[in-house]
């Protein structure tokens, strides 16, 4: 079933799925790993059926792997995304994202009056997962940002 | 990275005993321990009552201080970040105690400093040397910090002293009370953070009849600029002011804590009262912050 539904979307011979992206977030994948810039092959799915999410999106990129970093950005928004590595056809790797206990230099402090916002820092935050989402600890200002106000500093910024 | 004081959660329950204790030390005998030792206040947001006491704790150990109660006659408007401004400053002197108006800048330059750095004050964040005269004026009155009832009134929303407080007596088995308005109770975090701890409270929001059973009685002020509905603080503002009249039935033993500076929510009447204690805690800040001090630099 999983197999058909990537078939409807190109097989690709080497290169990186990305697959259970909520539909939702699509675009903001797109903008944290700067797809716009890249210049392989990418074919985007979106509204796709899923076991495991309302409507998933999938990313298939040609010629393009991963770093743990990039995962990382990723996490913070579709923490159940998982990345196939593809070569000659095959997935010779599939890689869960998860989120890391620290955040570093990814994620934005949404309180205006934090110093990183004020002076080139690298933001840091610790991770807390409660019954209201994930929660980001700023390590300067310790102030918490939600799901709801987080904003990642996409790649070229 | 040298230890440094940012913020409360960064003193173990034995360090804020240890401080309390050498506040206590201090208080009794003045010698110049820190002879030879250089501290920087910088002040990039005036604080006369903050920057004088930490100044003269400084003194008062010997110590001698340089630095500027105001950022404009510095490199800082002609644009230096607080990185460069901190690494050269740090190479001056043997402690930076700093005040700055953005949230999260003393730790920042705590990771930046080879020396020490003592938060004076980030913004709205953390004030932790007024939490440590808060903790020794506690101990010096009720002779203990252990198991004491503390009822705290006013701005519990925004008040940086109350939340840094709370956390800082958790260690203590406290019984706390918050007496406050709709718009200013104490946030749910904290609330969590003490039943996290299986630590009591109650809210309320009448002063007069919820304050017989305090051990300390923390007042902070009610701010108009923290009403976004103008009508709301003047149901308010008359409602959360102590009057002399309220403190009959307290405890002997009670004292009244403010961070100051106070505007009315404490009437003058109370001043003469002998469990009015807020003059005498800021006095206390001295001792505090000489202890603070030498823990950092004079061990």
């Amino acid at each position: 079933m999983e197999r058909e539904k990537q078939l409807k979307v190109n097989a690709i011979k080497d290169g990186t799925v990305i697959d259970r992206i909520p539909s939702s977030q699509l675009f903001r994948v797109i903008e944290i790993l700067s797809l716009e810039d890249c210049d392989s092959q990418i074919t985007f799915g979106m509204n796709l059926e899923s076991k495991h999410l309302e409507s998933k999106a999938i990313i298939k990129i040609s010629e393009r792997f991963f770093e743990d970093d990039d995962i990382n950005r990723i996490a913070l928004i579709a923490p159940e995304a998982k990345f196939n590595i593809i070569k000659d056809y095959e997935v010779v790797e599939k890689r869960q994202v998860t989120v890391p206990d620290a955040i570093v230099g990814i994620a934005k402090c949404f309180n205006p009056d934090c110093i990183t916002n004020h002076q080139p820092i690298t933001t840091r935050f610790a991770t807390k997962h409660t019954d209201k989402g994930l929660l980001l600890v700023c390590h300067y200002c310790e102030k918490v940002t939600d799901e709801h106000n987080l904003k990642i500093i996409s790649k070229n910024t | 990275m040298p230890k440094s004081l940012v913020s409360i959660h960064d003193f173990s329950k034995d360090e804020l005993l240890y401080i309390v204790k050498q506040a206590a030390i201090f208080e009794k005998d003045h010698r110049p321990v820190l002879k030879g030792k250089v501290v920087a206040t910088i002040f990039f947001e005036p604080s006369t009552r903050t920057r004088l006491s930490f100044e003269t704790a400084a003194n008062r150990l010997g110590a001698r201080v340089v630095g500027f109660s105001d950022a404009d006659n510095t490199s800082v408007s002609k644009g230096e970040t607080l990185k460069d401004t901190i690494m050269m400053i740090s190479n001056y002197a043997d402690l930076i105690v700093m005040r700055h108006p953005r949230e999260g800048s003393a730790r920042y330059a705590s990771e930046i400093s080879r020396v020490p750095v003592i938060n004076a004050g980030d913004g709205a964040n953390q004030h932790p040397s007024q939490t440590l005269l808060d903790m020794y004026s506690i101990q010096k009155t009720q002779g203990r910090l252990d198991n004491l009832t503390i009822t705290m009134v006013g701005d519990l929303k925004y008040g940086r002293t109350v939340h840094s407080l709370l956390q800082a007596m958790s260690h203590f088995n406290t019984r706390f009370k918050f007496i406050a308005p709709p718009e200013l109770r104490m946030p749910e975090e904290y609330k969590q953070y003490l039943s996290e701890r299986g630590l009591p409270f109650t809210e309320h929001t009448e002063l007069a009849e919820n304050i017989n059973d305090a051990d300390i009685l923390y007042m902070t002020r009610v701010q108009r600029e923290r009403f976004s509905d103008p009508i709301e603080y003047e149901k308010v503002k008359n409602v959360y002011v102590l009057k002399n009249s309220f403190l009959k039935d307290t405890k002997p033993s009670m004292k009244i804590l403010h961070p100051l500076p106070r505007v009315n929510e404490i009437s003058a009447d109370v001043d003469n009262n002998p469990k009015a204690y807020y003059f005498e805690q800021a006095r206390n800040g001295v001792f505090a912050r000489m202890a603070i001090i030498h823990y950092l630099i004079g061990r």
